[in-house]
């Protein structure tokens, strides 16, 4: 029996079709896409009134499993994936232990499949154990489900380290992704250094920090002629460089986050631990410049850095809190209160950044598009249904989000993930 | 105008009028300290406790006497730091004590923020005794008090902070008070120790001492952690003392009426010269006898007592 999507308003990242479409799904497969179809011994989902997009794609996301099943499991970590329209996520390595052995590849997929929400895939550690001493053995990560490696928390500090990495990486087509902070710039600050830290009293990490680590490896990438993906990228001056890099013909692609483009850093004047995020909030002309960034395809994709933490790890005030909030359950509708509703960037546009570009950058061909022949990963939208994010509403199991309260636009209908409904609101 | 703030967490959410309205508190607290029979029942059956998470003596001592000079029973917590890391948050042991039915906590920490999450999770009075390099309320409103029996009022005073500003929560609490109140306050400090966007604060920076002190009616000299050298935000202590340290020379380019103050303990030969410390022109052994004062018109409002001041 496969699924029939009635009635499907269609939003591409090329465009939103005029008419309404019937989409046969069989075998985790999109089959057929026309006006209509006789769902007859097929389940049936109605989307009249409401916009289909192909499943939302989040490469950044932190499971805690193994490790911190305190935090978050591969289970809620998915429930939470697929409520926030997500049909595949990527996890990152910094997990204990760490994912830099195949095992622990095959454990999580293991996991990931017996809760059978969504696609996950592991990201392996660029360093064994992160430690930013010896490289993994990345080709067998890769024949073990890797297929993009990044030591995310930190950066690899090792120039030389990082160019090794990302020779490796070109020979296997594999993708490396940077977390971009010099951590002796960093050197402890909590949120980002100007004048609102220095009335909080709360220590600066400077935005040099970043900007330095994405100086350095759009140069090594131009030098190599290689591949390299820089993390949340929270910065003006990180776009800039970004912008230059791409006229140049460096092939660096980047990510920003919901909270990087809806909060200044203004908001951890409140000491609220849910703020304090790495990289930190920022100033509002950096807010702005990331929304450009994103509008002119300087920034290629968005994604959540989900970053779950415990009421107990958060409540140990500001200089002692983890970094980190939650971010799948939130992320489209800020996107679309953010970004859509001020027409910052339109529907497609937003389904490029949310599906389309990240199943590229990481080179997942038949995602990213609801097209015949394409895996049956959709998404449905009501792009205009207003609500608001209560603490009690979040199905992860941590509640660390700065967005409590707030009223958000756009809420995911239905998420249906190889050919099967997985979530429905 | 009336008193209705339960906790004191800094100067920057306060008005103009409410720090005038601690300042004349405190005039009218200052003298029963030097009476004979130094005790007024203002607080008589409400208990003050002191929560120290880091090392004081001085503002700790003030505190616990200007509760007992209200007829207040006190009792003294020093926490170190290291056993609170073990599990128990600071919101924790705060809850514990004041399950004891305490009216007031006044609290030392080492976190910024740390009163707010104080005030929001407990019921009883916050006073913040200094909060990681936020605020240090009740060091600045002496100040203030000491600036304001030299001049008569704040209005139109120039007065200088010099030292580490990065890490001062004295200089952010006197920057709010004294500019709220109309003085003109700058900063002087090593340029690694001077924090990003601070004239934003509406107070002037400037990195050359002869031309501050020369400028000012006053200069407030910050307490240097030896720790800055080791954490290389200063080459050493002696190039520190060169180009920050006031002595008699420096001192001598500023007027005769210049009054030099510091929130201790003073590094004798690092901030101040001895002679400067010991001077004429230096007040701080005033600063620490209204210390009690200005703390006793604190917790005298915050327990919003409604009896009569009996003086």
């Amino acid at each position: 029996m496969g699924l029939v999507i009635k009635n499907a308003i269609i939003v591409n990242n090329d465009k939103i079709w005029d008419r309404p479409q019937d989409i046969l799904c069989e075998d985790g497969k999109i089959v057929k896409i026309v006006s209509s179809i006789n769902a007859g011994g097929h389940e049936t989902v109605d989307a009249k009134g409401k916009k289909v997009l192909p499943g939302l794609i989040d490469i950044h996301v932190h499971l805690r499993q193994p490790g911190r099943e305190d935090k978050e499991t591969i289970e809620t970590g998915s429930k939470a994936a697929v409520k926030g329209g997500f049909t595949t996520i990527m996890c990152m390595p910094n997990t204990n232990p760490v994912i830099d052995n195949p095992m622990t590849v095959e454990y999580i997929m293991h996991e990931a499949n017996r809760v059978g929400l969504c696609h996950v895939y592991p990201i392996g550690s660029i360093t064994k154990a992160q430690k930013d001493e010896e490289l993994t053995d990345m080709a067998e990560l890769k024949a073990a489900g890797c297929i993009a490696f990044s030591d995310d928390g930190k950066s690899v500090l090792n120039s030389r380290l990082f160019r090794l990495a990302m020779e490796y990486a070109k020979m296997l087509d594999v993708l490396i992704i940077e977390h971009c902070q010099d951590p002796l710039l960093t050197s402890g600050g909590v949120m980002n250094e100007g004048a609102v830290s220095t009335r909080v009293g709360l220590k600066g990490d400077p935005g040099i920090a970043e900007t330095v680590t994405v100086g350095r490896d759009i140069e090594i990438a131009r030098y190599l002629d290689a591949r390299v993906h820089l993390a949340h990228m929270s910065l003006k001056r990180s776009c800039e460089l970004i912008r230059w890099a791409k006229s140049q013909g460096v092939k660096v692609t980047a990510e920003a986050c919901p909270h990087h483009f809806s909060l200044t850093d203004e908001a951890c004047a409140s000491f609220d631990t849910s703020t304090k995020v790495n990289p930190p909030l920022r100033a509002r002309e950096d807010v702005q410049a990331i929304k450009e960034a994103i509008a002119d395809g300087t920034i290629d994709c968005i994604v959540t850095d989900h970053a779950p933490h415990t009421k107990e790890d958060k409540e140990v005030g500001f200089d002692g809190a983890p970094f980190g909030l939650i971010g799948l359950e939130t992320s489209l509708g800020l996107v679309i209160k953010e970004l859509v509703k001020p027409e910052i960037i339109n529907l497609p546009k937003m389904v490029d950044k949310m599906s389309t570009a990240p199943a590229k950058v990481i080179g997942l061909k038949s995602k990213g598009i609801i097209k015949e022949g394409f895996d049956a990963d959709i998404t449905i939208i009501d792009e205009n249904k207003e609500w608001t994010v209560a603490k009690e509403g979040f199905v992860s199991k941590s509640k660390n989000s700065p967005f409590i309260g707030w009223k958000l636009s756009g809420q995911v209908e239905c998420t249906i993930c190889n050919g099967k409904v997985v979530y429905k609101v | 105008m009336e008193w209705k703030r339960k906790h004191l967490l800094g100067l920057e959410e306060l008005s103009k009028q409410e720090i005038q309205l601690i300042l004349e508190t405190a005039t009218s607290f200052k003298e029963v300290s030097f009476r004979d029979i130094k005790k007024v029942p203002a607080l008589r059956g409400k208990t003050v406790v002191t929560l120290f998470f880091e090392a004081s003596t001085r503002t700790r001592v003030s505190f616990e006497l200007a509760a007992k000079r209200l007829s207040a029973d006190t009792l003294n917590i020093a926490i170190n730091t290291s056993s609170t890391s073990k599990g128990e948050t600071l919101l924790d042991t705060a809850k514990n004590i004041e399950a004891m039915n305490v009216d007031a906590m006044v609290v030392r920490h080492g976190l910024s923020g740390s009163p707010f999450i104080l005030a929001q999770g407990l019921n009883c009075s916050v006073i913040n005794a200094g909060d990681g390099c936020r605020e240090h309320p009740t060091q600045a409103l002496l100040d203030m008090f000491t600036l304001k029996e030299k001049f008569g009022h704040l209005e139109g005073l120039k007065i200088a902070l010099v030292g580490d500003i990065l890490h001062s929560r004295v200089a952010r609490s006197n920057i709010w008070g004294l500019t709220k109140l109309g003085a003109q306050v700058t900063v002087c400090g090593p340029a690694t120790l001077m924090p990003r966007g601070i004239e934003q604060m509406g107070v002037g920076v400037d990195y050359d001492l002869k031309r501050v002190l020369k400028n000012s009616d006053a200069v407030i000299a910050l307490r240097l952690q030896k720790e800055r050298q080791e954490a290389k935000f200063l080459p050493s202590l002696r190039e520190y003392s060169r180009l920050f340290g006031i002595n008699q020379d420096k001192l001598s380019e500023g007027s005769s009426n210049l009054i030099v103050m510091h929130p201790g303990p003073t590094n004798r030969g690092v901030e101040l010269s001895a002679e400067v410390a010991d001077g004429k022109q230096s007040v701080i052994l005033e600063q620490v006898t209204n210390g009690v004062a200005v703390r006793m018109a604190v917790l005298y409002l915050v327990l919003g007592t409604k009896e009569e001041v009996v003086i």
